[in-house]
């Protein structure tokens, strides 16, 4: 069997402060194979994003990785170091952020960022860049390329501009890309355009993708398994159908039950009751205990781990919450 | 636009009379000219039709009004020391503050921005704190106090650089540069080094605070996930987003630079503006200083207006804006 394009194995993310150590993402393992999507869902300050700059090696300082290794393809990118990362960035793993309106350098040319990015990552020419350029500028959907080449970010309407950014991200057609919530700051009628547009090339080329979203339906639509967090920890992770179908992770089933539907007849939305611990107060035992309607001591007591699949939750590894 | 450039003249227009104004009263008060220009041997009779002669016994309105009229025409009149058309005395020094402004402010962008940019950078290390706590100093230093040191270091103990004057000055046109020989490049080094002083520090603060902005914005983080080097972020993507306010703070500060340089000038005597004012102060000739007080004012005057029109052609919602309230903001 060969190496998952990603591989990442009990990756801690700490942020030491005054007050002692915060544990933003706290032994996360997951696996993306080649044309893979994997969602990571969550709710702000769950981790997710945390994650993706972690596997990016883009954490902000004092932000450091405590523990785990993360693998590319089989080679260990989290021990680089940053001139050989940035080699990876780019190259072998492409990023698309949130706000496409922001991630654009408004000062430079659409066509001179790609262009820069190109080069920076393959051999061509000035003009062989641009040619490719113009070539992903039309993969990605973008009309009259020849004339909106020069022009600068701000005359791009946001979907467009996102478009760029995945451009931007397939540059170097790397093998893994990291899309930081990439339809959030969209319109929802575009929103829907960009996720077939990223899953469509994602097939096309065979690249894996991990999409950080909090946005079930997003994951529901787009990835092939789905990864939930729960204060920096994961909760549940298996396949796109059973975790919406069947979610084994209290906090999952939470999470769907709190989903809007058309087709049916609620008075008002499930809410769980409660909020997501703050990182200084991550109870003992399984985070989501207190707000958990089985809980059990065990919950209390000892944290859950998940393997490569399933729910962190006693109750559903043991049948049991004694 | 058009009504925005109009008020805007306007404006420009009244503030020059208003400093006219005040320049023709204050000097009023220096003393007779008459007494000034006449002999001691001069008969009542004399200083009664000189001053005939020079329009003294007009009205105000009248006086003011002439004055405003030769002064648009560039005629500040007949310097009471050298018997020299004002403006002849001004053209000849005016190349000598012109340079020395030009090379203080190259060499405040060209120090200032790199250091502006490594202290953003490298915040909170050694180097970036013995910066920022140096350009305090750089900040409270007086410029006559900077000149002085530079003298005693560059000049009396180590002997590199000369101490005063402009060395020697190649004519091109009505333009007398020091920048063509050896000698007059060496005696610009010492005061545009202290006129600089403080543009270095203003230009490093105000890099540095537009850098920490700019160093958090999404599109730096995107370049780096782009495989982008991280000097090459800081350096290309990150600056180039910070030179608007640098151009503008540059700009505006000509005006204040050619008004300090009149310290700057003394220190070092150098032959410029500042230096002829200084000396038309000493003798009380004033159509000299008034000459200077209107010529530092024009400048001024014009890069506000110069800021405030390219500030409304770059961007639209200000145009519009000041269509709206008449120009309130002009």
């Amino acid at each position: 069997m060969t190496d998952p394009v990603l591989d990442v194995r009990g990756l801690r993310v700490e942020f030491p402060t005054r007050r002692g150590v915060l544990t933003a993402v706290d032994d996360i393992s997951l696996t993306i194979g080649r044309g893979e999507i994997l969602g990571v869902v969550g709710e702000s300050g769950a981790g997710k994003s945390m994650t993706g700059m972690a596997i990016l090696g883009l954490l902000e300082p004092p932000g450091r990785i405590a523990a785990g290794e993360i693998r590319l393809s089989g080679t260990r990118i989290d021990t680089l170091t940053e001139s050989e990362m940035q080699k990876v960035r780019g190259r072998r793993i492409g990023a698309i952020f949130q706000d496409p309106l922001t991630s654009l350098n408004p000062l430079f040319r659409v066509g001179d960022q790609l262009v820069e990015t190109i080069r920076l990552h393959t051999d061509l020419s000035k003009s062989a860049a641009r040619a490719r350029a113009l070539e992903l500028m039309r993969e990605v959907g973008i009309p009259a390329v020849e004339e909106r080449i020069d022009n600068y970010p701000h005359q791009f309407s946001g979907g467009m501009r996102q478009r760029i950014v995945i451009a931007l991200a397939l540059c170097a057609e790397p093998e893994l890309i990291i899309a930081d919530e990439p339809t959030t700051a969209l319109d929802v009628s575009i929103q829907a355009q960009i996720t077939a547009l990223l899953k469509r090339l994602c097939r096309e080329r065979g690249t894996a993708v991990m999409l950080v979203t909090h946005d079930m339906g997003v994951i529901a639509e787009t990835a092939d398994r789905v990864a939930v967090m729960y204060a920096g920890r994961l909760a549940e992770l298996g396949a796109v159908e059973d975790v919406v179908r069947r979610p084994r992770h209290p906090y999952t089933e939470g999470l769907m039950g709190s989903i809007p539907s058309l087709r049916k007849d609620m008075d008002e939305l499930q809410m769980i009751p409660g909020a997501m611990p703050r990182l200084n107060s991550i109870p003992q035992g399984c985070a989501f205990n207190p707000r958990c309607a089985h809980a059990g001591p065990r919950c209390r007591r000892d944290t859950p781990r998940l393997e490569t699949t399933g729910a962190a939750c006693w109750l559903a590894l043991t049948g049991e919450t004694a | 636009m058009l009504a925005f450039l109009i008020k805007r003249t306007a404006n420009a227009a009244f503030v020059m009379l208003a400093v006219a104004l005040l320049a023709f009263v204050i000097f009023r008060f220096f003393g007779d000219p008459v007494e000034m220009m006449v002999n001691e041997q001069a008969t009542q009779a004399d200083r009664a039709e000189l001053r005939e002669r020079l329009g003294l016994n007009d009205s105000f309105v009248t006086q003011y009004t002439r004055f405003v009229t030769n002064a648009a025409q560039g005629d500040f009149g007949i310097s009471y020391r050298n018997q020299q058309d004002v403006m002849v005395l001004i053209g000849e020094r005016f190349p000598a503050t012109f340079e020395l402004v030009l090379v203080a402010t190259v060499i405040s962008l060209v120090v200032g921005i790199p250091l502006g940019v490594i202290t953003a950078v490298h915040r909170n290390s050694r180097l970036a704190n013995a910066l920022q706590l140096g350009s305090i100093v750089g900040v409270s230093l007086p410029s006559f106090v900077v000149g002085i040191l530079l003298i005693l270091g560059f000049s009396v103990s180590l002997g590199w650089l000369p101490a005063f004057g402009r060395g020697e000055t190649v004519d091109i046109g009505w333009w007398s540069t020091g920048l063509l020989t050896p000698s007059g490049r060496a005696a610009l080094v010492l005061p545009a080094l202290s006129l600089s002083t403080f543009q270095i520090t203003l230009v490093m603060r105000l890099v540095r605070a537009e850098m920490l902005e700019t160093l958090r914005s999404d599109y730096v983080k995107f370049a780096r996930a782009r495989g982008v080097p991280k000097a090459r972020v800081h350096w290309v993507h990150a600056l180039r987003n910070c030179l608007m306010p640098v151009i503008t703070l540059t700009g505006m500060q000509i005006g204040n630079l050619i008004a300090f340089a009149l310290v700057t000038e003394t220190v070092f005597q150098w032959p410029g503006m500042g230096l002829l004012f200084i000396q038309a102060v000493t003798f009380v000739d004033i159509p000299v200083m008034a000459a200077y007080l209107m010529l530092v004012s024009f400048i001024f005057v014009l890069l506000n207006t110069l800021v405030d029109v390219t500030y409304a052609w770059v961007d639209p919602r200000l145009r519009d804006d000041a269509a709206k309230a008449g120009g309130a903001n002009g």
